[in-house]
């Protein structure tokens, strides 16, 4: 029986840890994908990688600072993320868990709207109905409750037609991301179900980042994650999630195979949670200094670095990513430190979309209760 | 048909009410039919509701009518059929889940408390979610167990759902597709032993408002307040009342939330005594909830503590028990008797 970890033979990867392009033989049918990218397409990955970073590292900071109630880091997971994301198309509908930062803002997501959420002013942080989001959902906080959303909305795709018509720039997929602790929870076995039922427009993109909190993959499965996926009939593949390249790829073909009315696919991101779970958690308590040290070495951003110098990108390109990654850091840091607490009407506003008399009568008492106690200070 | 004659026949409709007399599953059915007609987005999901159409036979006949695409027979998962619901109305349609039978929701629990009722609350209004779960629940069936229950109060406790309850066909007929155009999720709770009760179903006339309770009997000396099978039995506890020189006024709750609490209180301002009648337990449930409202709102109008009469805070029993744990007639005139007493 293969261990969960035992991946070697089958993994997608383009560049080596040390940043050479070295495709596993896995990777080869993959390789025209890459035939579609630019060199600024490239910088634009080191770029979306950079900045997601560097405000990762602020908004911790802030969290530190007693500033954000919370934050989940996605330090070591930017190449999974920005490649898969890059790999989507402006029509596609996104899913995400909780730590798709990334993803979130290469569709069009302010980083406020992440920062707002983890300080407590709002249950959402952005409106998914709103184009300028990108289709970009909710972060959803039930581990793996949003995979049978991404089902739901890729079945209604395929019930409207939206998709299989055979042309790329209007047909639709639906992407959701998960972790590997969500694929014990039922609500992911069941999605895969009903995707595979019902042949939905869609693919499962699963960032399997080692660790649950402080249970490591191995207590969620003793197989391969994505050999899972094809039990329930899901076209799956195992890529390096530290390979923006192929991250990618592998996310563009299966993007497209899904737009296309090839069924459900499933893409495993072997990748690593070099921070903590969240700022709440301590890592050093379950996993060692070596374990850290090794997935370090194979950093999604350096990798990546060294081999767009190798193609001849300049010094100059990088001061400037860094520079503009600090702007946009420091500018979501000013912003955040502005925001204010929301009116206590929004608590009793959006309850229901009607009416309900419970409610409104709630929300009465209230503003008379605290009219009274201003009124008796005042005494 | 000439003009003449298609004339003719309007002028009749307009002039005639559309009343039939039809068992509650027809009047489901019906209004199901009804909503499906009237907008493509409204879909069908749960298990065996297809070609057999629910082990109730409540969507008999769709599936043939609007296809597989419109009327899903899912996997059977719970979770799952709530979940792609919701999903599905974030892509703008407006599905109806069956779920088999009372105690098999629990597995979409879930999905229902922390995702449905408050998705509309997270996107601070920009998202609406017009979802309705359907349940036939309660007991009188003799059947084995998870198949008899009455989870209602779960729901009616969680914000940002609407619950129903309808007691006759015509409320069915008209509260299903109600339920269906509120922007809200729903979740509408059929009470199974009545599924073949033969009611009046006026198609014409629109019934009462959503979310109201209505009183169904007219009575003096006691109110009893019930919802779903049970007002079957408070009218029957009336009747029985009755020959005996005692008046008692019945009200159908219909929605149990929000509920309508102004007939409640207006009955008991008028009869002074209070019996809330329910088929499931009674700790912590509707008729509590009730019971503490009414305490605090016409409190110098009751002659009488308010009283409830309700399932035990058992499990529900192997069938052959369930007429020692469900109320019946009998139970709601010992309440009455003891309020009158009092």
């Amino acid at each position: 029986m293969a261990s969960v970890n035992d991946t070697q033979n089958f993994t997608v990867r383009m560049l080596a840890a040390d940043g050479t392009f070295a495709p596993s033989p896995a990777a080869e049918k993959y390789l025209p994908v890459l035939d579609g990218l630019t060199d600024d397409d490239h910088q634009q990955f080191y770029r979306d990688m950079v900045v997601t970073r560097t405000l990762d590292v602020e908004a911790t900071n802030l969290q530190r600072q007693g500033q954000l109630a919370l934050w989940p880091p996605s330090h070591g997971q930017e190449a999974a993320q920005v490649g898969s994301a890059r790999a989507s198309r402006p029509q596609d509908t996104i899913f995400p868990s909780y730590r798709e930062h990334a993803v979130a803002l290469i569709r069009g997501v302010d980083p406020l709207g992440i920062l707002a959420l983890y300080r407590g002013v709002t249950l959402g942080g952005w409106d998914p109905t709103d184009p300028a989001n990108g289709n970009f959902r909710l972060y959803t906080l039930v581990l793996g409750a949003q995979a049978l959303h991404a089902t739901g909305y890729a079945m209604g795709t395929t019930f409207r037609g939206e998709a299989a018509t055979g042309d790329p720039q209007t047909d639709k997929a639906t992407m959701v991301y998960f972790g590997d602790g969500s694929t014990s929870e039922g609500d992911v076995n069941e999605s895969m179900i009903f995707a595979a039922s019902y042949q939905t427009p869609q693919v499962f993109f699963l960032q399997n980042n080692q660790w649950a909190i402080s249970v490591p993959v191995e207590r969620q499965s003793r197989t391969p994650l994505f050999q899972r996926a094809a039990g329930f009939g899901l076209d799956s593949v195992h890529v390096d999630g530290n390979d923006v390249l192929a991250s990618y790829a592998v996310s563009r073909q299966h993007l497209e195979n899904a737009r296309g009315g090839h069924g459900p696919q499933f893409i495993e991101a072997e990748t690593y949670r070099v921070g903590a779970h969240t700022t709440s958690d301590d890592p050093t308590k379950y996993r060692t200094a070596d374990e850290l040290d090794s997935w370090v070495a194979r950093d999604p951003i350096a990798r990546f670095g060294t081999w767009l110098r190798a193609q001849g990108a300049p010094d100059s390109f990088f001061g400037e990513v860094d520079a503009e990654a600090k702007d946009i850091a420091s500018d979501a840091r000013r912003r955040c430190l502005e925001l204010t607490n929301p009116d206590r009407d929004q608590m009793f506003d959006f309850v229901y979309s009607d009416d309900h008399p419970l409610i409104v009568e709630q929300a009465e008492w209230l503003d008379a209760y605290e009219e009274s106690m201003e009124g008796g200070a005042e005494q | 048909m000439t003009d003449t004659l298609q004339g003719q026949t309007e002028a009749h409709e307009q002039t005639q009410p559309a009343v039939t007399t039809m068992p509650m599953v027809k009047a489901l059915n019906a209004g199901l039919r009804a909503a499906m007609a009237d907008d493509d987005n409204v879909l069908l999901m749960g298990e065996d509701i297809g070609p057999l159409g629910g082990v109730f036979r409540v969507t008999e006949g769709l599936h043939a009518e609007f296809g597989g695409s419109r009327v899903l027979d899912t996997p059977l998962a719970e979770s799952g059929i709530i979940g792609t619901a919701i999903g599905l109305a974030m892509n703008g349609f407006r599905p109806v889940c069956e779920i088999q039978f009372d105690g098999f929701v629990f597995p979409g629990f879930n999905q229902i408390t922390t995702q449905l009722a408050k998705l509309t609350n997270k996107h601070t209004g920009a998202l609406q979610m017009p979802v309705v779960i359907r349940i036939p629940y309660g007991g009188h069936i003799g059947a084995v167990e998870h198949h008899q229950e009455s989870p209602e109060t779960y729901f009616a406790h969680t914000p940002g759902l609407r619950v129903l309850s309808p007691s006759t066909s015509n409320d069915a007929y008209w509260m299903i597709q109600e339920a269906i155009r509120s922007p809200d999720p729903v979740v509408f709770f059929e009470p199974k032993s009545r599924y073949w009760q033969k009611g009046e179903v006026d198609t014409s006339a629109h019934g009462a408002p959503l979310h109201s309770s209505r009183v169904v009997r007219q009575g003096s000396d006691a109110t009893i307040i019930a919802h779903g099978a049970m007002v079957t039995t408070a009218l029957q506890a009336a009747e029985l009342a009755a020959d005996e020189g005692i008046s008692l006024e019945v009200v159908d709750l219909r929605s149990i939330s929000p509920i309508d609490f102004e007939p409640v209180l207006a009955s008991v301002r008028k009869t002074g005594r209070l019996i809330v009648a329910q088929e499931a337990s009674g700790f912590v449930s509707v008729g509590s909830e009730i019971a503490a409202t009414v305490a605090e709102r016409a409190f110098y109008s009751l002659e009488a503590p308010v009283l409830r009469v309700s399932g035990f805070d058992v499990p529900f029993p192997a069938a052959r028990l369930e007429n020692d744990f469900l109320p019946d007639a009998d139970r709601i005139l010992e309440a009455v008797d003891r309020s009158l007493a009092y």
